[in-house]
């Protein structure tokens, strides 16, 4: 197999990643807490999607149910925020991580109630066609994953630089007594937060469930997603993309090169490599931060 | 005398089991600078921090102009106008001393009178206009301070709260900050509440001071009588102590009067 063509759908699979482990960082850096469920939150968002759009489903237009479990998810997330996550607040960090443990381990069981322990297919507009570049074949889910993937990303960038609430975001993470002092309403920007990382979540998942099938434990890719946090500096957002990226290309490398059963430690390898030889990850801000 | 700006009435906070406030009772008029001198521990960051609501109170009131805010969110306080300087500077330090400074202008709407805020603030603190594009975090304490200062400044609050801001400065940064402090008080007529273990720099700006100690206020009166009291003299001025007056063996004890 061209390597060429295996780096392109690593790339694909590489964005899913990037945007999972985008929403880590997002609900790290202005929260200061891990969100283990961020894999269940992704997963929940791709079935919510499968049962709008399918055609046993609401058999809704492509583009309209995406948009709607996009906002349902943001809904949902926010809501998860005010209720459970809120009532931490002031609390060991610990606690906040086994309560988005537990949070995953309800989406998954509550998923499987609903839809059923079976991996399903999202039916996407652009599955089954592609490009052919000489040897390359280019799938247009492919594409529409990375195209997605970039204007998301970009968007977010604008976001956090341009925008008052962006703004006032970051303000959160690197200062958050001092944002209370400003009059931001850290509380009400916590659950924003978790809305976007939410949004984020689904989008990842209709992009992984067009790319092949999504059943209740998918959400365990969130692991894999954190692995790429990590290895891009965790708190850093160009960093979550590229960990991501390396993960998704380094999968299919290890897979066609490596003996079997490889593959599936390559991104942890990386993990630890990266830990070992530089602990704040590939992007990290902790040079800057000891100001 | 007209009502006092900020009233604080029998004000309780804990910390869990620790009751760091005692009930304190403190008034503030409009346009003047009142200070609040302690030693560590006696409450005086606890104060501020239960009066812009980072801490809640658990009895007592805070009243802005006649309106309690004791039960509002901080932002919410912050809109009322409530100002927090806060100890130690804490400025956003990977961001430009402008964003900063539009950060502490958040709870505001009108781009254009921020702007002209702006320039007046940049009059009182020219070394900020040089910075406008550096990082925070990579400014001195001293210009950090005044960073500090300028964000509260930029609400246009009705009362601002320092606290310690002479905290970690050398003492030539000490007079210009509190010059500072003066003029904007009397240029701009801010009304201020001072909180500072520096006690003779503080009561020297101040009209009025109150004296707290474990939590409770022991004392309080115009800047001039608690400069005169002998109490104060020797435990904040660092007067020398008159070796008859303490009675030999015995430690004498502190009245405040």
């Amino acid at each position: 197999m061209d390597p060429l063509q295996l780096l392109v759908g690593g790339l694909a699979n590489g964005c899913v990643y990037g945007l999972l482990a985008l929403g880590f960082v997002l609900i790290y850096k202005a929260t200061e807490a891990v969100n283990f469920a961020q894999g269940d939150m992704m997963m929940f968002g791709a079935f919510m999607t499968l049962s709008l759009v399918n055609q046993d489903g609401y058999n809704l237009p492509f583009g309209v149910g995406v948009c709607i479990a996009i906002a349902a998810m943001a809904v949902l997330s926010y809501v998860l925020e005010m209720t459970f996550i809120r009532r931490l607040f002031g609390q060991p960090q610990f606690s906040v991580v086994v309560l988005t443990i537990a949070l995953g381990f309800v989406l998954r069981f509550i998923a499987g109630l609903i839809w059923g322990h079976e991996p399903q297919s999202l039916e996407t507009p652009f599955a089954g066609r592609a490009l052919t570049f000489g040897s390359i074949v280019l799938g247009y889910d492919d594409i529409v994953v990375i195209v997605v993937t970039l204007l998301l990303v970009g968007g977010l960038y604008l976001f956090f630089i341009y925008t008052r609430v962006g703004l006032a975001m970051q303000a959160c993470s690197q200062n958050q007594l001092a944002a209370y002092y400003v009059g931001i309403p850290v509380k009400r920007l916590s659950s924003i937060v978790w809305a976007v990382s939410g949004v984020t979540a689904t989008i990842a998942g209709v992009l992984f469930a067009a790319k092949g099938t999504i059943d209740p434990a998918s959400g365990l890719l969130g692991i894999k997603a954190f692995a790429a946090a990590v290895i891009g500096g965790f708190g850093s957002l160009p960093g979550a993309l590229i960990g991501g990226l390396i993960v998704g290309v380094v999968e299919p490398l290890a897979q066609f090169y490596a003996p079997t059963g490889y593959s599936q430690i390559a991104p942890y390898a990386i993990m630890l490599l990266v830990l070992v030889v530089r602990p704040a990850g590939i992007f990290s801000q902790v040079a800057q931060k000891k100001v | 005398m007209a009502e006092p700006l900020l009233v604080v009435q029998n004000l309780e906070t804990y910390y869990g089991p620790v009751m760091a406030l005692r009930g304190v009772s403190i008034e503030v008029n409009r346009g003047e600078i009142v200070c609040v001198l302690g030693a560590n521990g006696a409450g005086k960051t606890t104060l501020l921090r239960t009066i812009s609501g980072i801490l809640d109170a658990h009895k007592g009131q805070v009243a802005l102009a006649g309106k309690p805010v004791t039960t509002f969110a901080p932002e919410a306080i912050v809109r009322e106008g409530i100002a927090h300087v806060p100890q130690g500077r804490e400025v956003f330090p990977l961001m430009s001393v402008l964003d900063n400074l539009m950060l502490g202008a958040y709870t505001r709407r009108d781009r254009s009178s921020i702007m002209q805020e702006l320039d007046v603030i940049f009059n009182y603190f020219p070394a900020l206009v040089e910075r406008q594009k550096q990082l925070a975090g990579t400014l001195s304490g001293g210009q950090q301070q005044m960073l500090a200062i300028a964000r509260a400044l930029i609400m246009r609050p009705n009362i601002m709260l320092l606290d310690e801001p002479g905290l970690g400065l050398s003492p030539k940064l000490v007079a210009e900050i509190y010059q500072i402090i003066t003029r904007l008080n009397q240029d701009l007529g801010v009304t201020m509440l001072v909180v500072e273990q520096n006690a003779r720099t503080a009561l020297e700006v101040s009209s009025r001071g109150y004296v707290l100690e474990l939590g409770r206020v022991v004392f309080d009166g115009s800047a001039a009588q608690l400069l005169d009291t002998a109490d104060i003299q020797e435990f904040f001025l660092g007067a020398a102590q008159n070796p008859s007056a303490t009675g030999g063996r015995w430690k004498r004890k502190k009245t405040w009067r």
